[in-house]
């Protein structure tokens, strides 16, 4: 496999090789954030969340076709405009889905579960009946295509460090909010114990409201992310709900370290697995490491010691 | 796209059938309608097994998805065999019988698939059925069409190893689709070198099979990469080092699906520049259809080998873009497999006055040496084995999501959906 090649090459190799597994991580991180907020801080099992994520896709979609129609000289810059759009857009669509459905469900996970999957099939036929069932093709600013030559043989794609910079932004962002803002302090005590938190004068239903748009919106935002890398269709969410899923239960409910921590572990196993085997053998081992892992500890990587 | 919301079986409103009657017109100065009349065909000889054929109808079935996942590919297909439908209408019908349609959804489910094509043929009566995009509906509605005697015809460019009495195969067997373009790419290219890549399902894995053999046993080249990703992955970063490490002349693609616009966006933004060929792209997964979403900018200067594109200059051709922007609207494009399914209802109505009959076994007895002069991709004859002669092309995907015809084999090419030394 390593024949013929210099030193100098095989390492500028695994250098990109590195690179790519990083631009993975970050991927992993970027989907999975909004689910873990969801999911971790109020139980909820958001099986929308693809189709959330798809919502900013479409809207930097819109974004895309608005600028080139009135305003081709700012094009370079809508990405950021359909970013910020699509946070707004996703996170009150989130709001008022979890004031319509998702409240009155609170006690009843199994069926948010159902609720929440019913609400994904009618929103994948909405986009399909809104923007027809073919994929639609979202134009990338010019500078965010090809790639930085860093060394003479190292070069690295600039969307994997544009989605690099992006979820650090952002996980930085939700830690902050999490554990230096009033709203993370009003969720974590939520979290800890829901009569007790009322009983203090917490507004718990607020808080949840503005819990689940705010995880909504980060998917949006995520769903803007992902046009660089992915399709946009009716039903291109479904990509990556199942990555999505894993990477939450794996890192354990309720614990943003943790997301983070499984999202590292499992896109450097898949990343390292796809280089040395092929992809779909790649996919099985480490869904049976996962497995495994998850047979030994159920409650995933990490907790949160929570009273019941 | 309200018309896919049509009530079962009506005939098209009076407002579309105005819009048709320019291209109508246009078309039936090439077709030569033969103007055969329903009275001199009598219903009760032409029909003998009681299927929905009155005196001046005749009922078919048009069976896709047009909800789920495979909405994005059968969108196209449905389309084009609306217009067929609408020109044959236009121009006389079959049989001097008027074609009218039962549509059913098979929601990219495959019991679905099969659940509908029985109510298709037991319930409507349905003379035949034009139908399917993957290889597991059309496998899941086989044993249906042979236990009712039903006949479907199937557009997809496919992996082949299948050949059934029930079945007039309209898209391109995997060896037909195949060969000449490996055959080419290492003739003209000088390719020596090739990496192997695909969706992780029957198709690919069936065509990447016959491409390694025939690059190695009969064109003597080295494949030095082959291998496979889930349906639905998205991340391809880690092959693209691979592909820099092997260092192939040409990577042969079949990806689909979602998977096909993240793989040649990565492929682009890993500076992997398809325009110097160096590594050459060459696929048989990505039609104008697809590119719409992968975004022309992304796939410029790869390979696409299949039997039709949207650029091809006949007056056919010509004729068939225009009516199907018409009646589809003007940002339309038309990849391979529509073409293929434009050609369904239009073998079927040769077939059926051939044989001077609706019934099936009529039909299929018929059918074979069927030819269509007229058809976009140029002439076609169906063979014994319910494939099409038809010939293979190569094209090289322009900016614009085009592709421009770089090669097209001089013969037809013969189906061989059971080809020996390939297996």
């Amino acid at each position: 496999m390593f024949d013929g090649f210099t030193m100098g090459e095989l390492g500028a190799i695994f250098a990109m090789q590195g690179f790519a597994g990083l631009i993975l991580f970050s991927v992993f991180v970027l989907m999975a954030l909004g689910l873990a907020i969801i999911f971790g801080q109020m139980g909820v099992i958001n099986m929308a969340h693809g189709e959330f994520l798809i919502l900013g896709a479409y809207v930097t979609y819109l974004c895309a076709q608005f600028f080139e129609a009135f305003l081709p000289n700012l094009y370079g810059i809508y990405f950021f405009v359909a970013m910020a759009l699509a946070f707004c857009v996703a996170g009150a669509f989130g709001m008022l889905v979890e004031w319509g459905l998702i409240r009155h469900l609170y006690r009843r996970p199994l069926d948010t579960l159902l609720a929440t999957w019913g609400l994904s099939l009618i929103l994948q036929q909405t986009y399909r009946s809104v923007f027809g069932a073919r994929e639609v093709g979202v134009t990338i600013p010019e500078w965010m295509l090809g790639s930085l030559q860093l060394t003479d043989l190292i070069e690295v794609p600039i969307n994997g460090i544009f989605v690099m910079t992006l979820t650090t932004v952002i996980a930085g962002l939700v830690a902050f909010m999490m554990f230096r803002s009033g709203w993370g302090r009003r969720v974590r005590a939520v979290v800890q114990d829901r009569t007790m938190a009322g009983a203090v004068g917490i507004n718990t239903e607020m808080t949840d409201r503005m819990t689940f748009g705010i995880g909504c919106g980060i998917a949006g935002v995520a769903g803007s992310a992902f046009t660089m890398i992915g399709s946009t269709g009716p039903t291109a969410g479904q990509l990556y709900i199942v990555d999505t899923f894993l990477v939450v239960v794996f890192g354990g409910a309720g614990s943003l370290f943790g997301t983070i921590a499984s999202a590292f572990t499992i896109s450097q196993a898949q990343s390292v697995l796809e280089f040395f085997l092929s992809g779909s053998m790649a996919k099985v081992l480490t869904l049976l490491t996962v497995v495994g892992i998850l047979m030994l500890r159920p409650q995933g990587l990490f907790t949160l010691k929570i009273r019941k | 796209m309200n018309d896919d919301k049509a009530p079962l079986g009506s005939r098209f409103r009076p407002s579309r059938r105005s819009v048709l009657q320019g291209s109508a017109a246009l078309t039936a100065s090439l077709f030569a309608p033969k103007g055969l009349l329903a009275s001199d065909f009598p219903t009760d000889q032409v029909n003998t097994t009681g299927l929905a054929v009155t005196d001046d109808t005749v009922t078919i079935g048009i069976l896709h998805s047009i909800t789920g996942t495979m909405a994005i590919s059968e969108t196209g297909s449905v389309q084009a065999e609306k217009l067929a439908i609408a020109q044959i209408n236009a121009q006389g019908g079959i049989l001097g019988r008027q074609i009218e349609y039962i549509q059913e959804d098979g929601a990219s489910d495959w019991p679905t698939f099969a659940e509908k094509a029985r109510k298709l043929l037991v319930n409507d009566r349905v003379a035949s059925v034009m139908g399917c995009w993957t290889s597991a509906s059309r496998k899941a509605v086989l044993p249906v069409f042979e236990q009712h005697n039903g006949f479907l015809y199937y557009p997809t460019f496919y992996e082949g190893l299948e050949q059934s009495p029930n079945v007039i195969y309209t898209g391109q067997e995997a060896t037909q689709q195949i060969i000449a373009g490996l055959d080419w790419v290492a003739r003209e290219k000088g390719a020596e070198t090739f990496y192997l890549l695909g969706s992780d399902y029957i198709w690919p894995r069936t065509s990447n099979k016959i491409a390694r053999i025939h690059i190695e046993e009969f064109l003597g080249k080295e494949v030095v990469g082959e291998e496979y990703y889930p349906l639905g992955h998205t991340q391809f970063n880690s092959v693209m080092n691979k592909i820099r490490l092997r260092r192939p002349d040409v990577i042969y693609a079949i990806v689909v699906g979602g998977s096909n616009v993240a793989f040649y966006r990565q492929l682009k933004a890993a500076g992997i520049d398809m325009t110097e060929e160096s590594p050459l792209l060459l696929t048989i997964s990505v039609t104008e259809d697809e590119i719409r979403g992968i975004g022309g900018e992304n796939i410029v200067g790869a390979y696409a080998c299949m039997k039709y594109f949207q650029s091809l200059e006949n007056e056919n051709n010509l004729a068939f873009v225009q009516a199907f922007k018409e009646m589809w609207g003007e940002d339309m494009v038309i990849g391979d497999v529509t073409q293929a399914a434009y050609l369904g209802p239009w073998l079927y109505k040769f077939a059926v006055e051939q044989a001077g009959s609706f019934d099936v076994d009529q039909v299929r007895a018929a059918s074979p040496g069927i030819e269509f002069n007229e058809a976009p991709e140029g002439y076609v004859r169906i063979h014994e084995n319910h494939h099409l002669w038809s010939k293979t092309r190569v094209g090289r995907a322009r900016d614009d999501g085009q592709y421009d015809v770089v090669f097209e084999t001089e013969d037809l090419v013969e189906p061989d959906p059971f080809p020996e030394g390939y297996q």
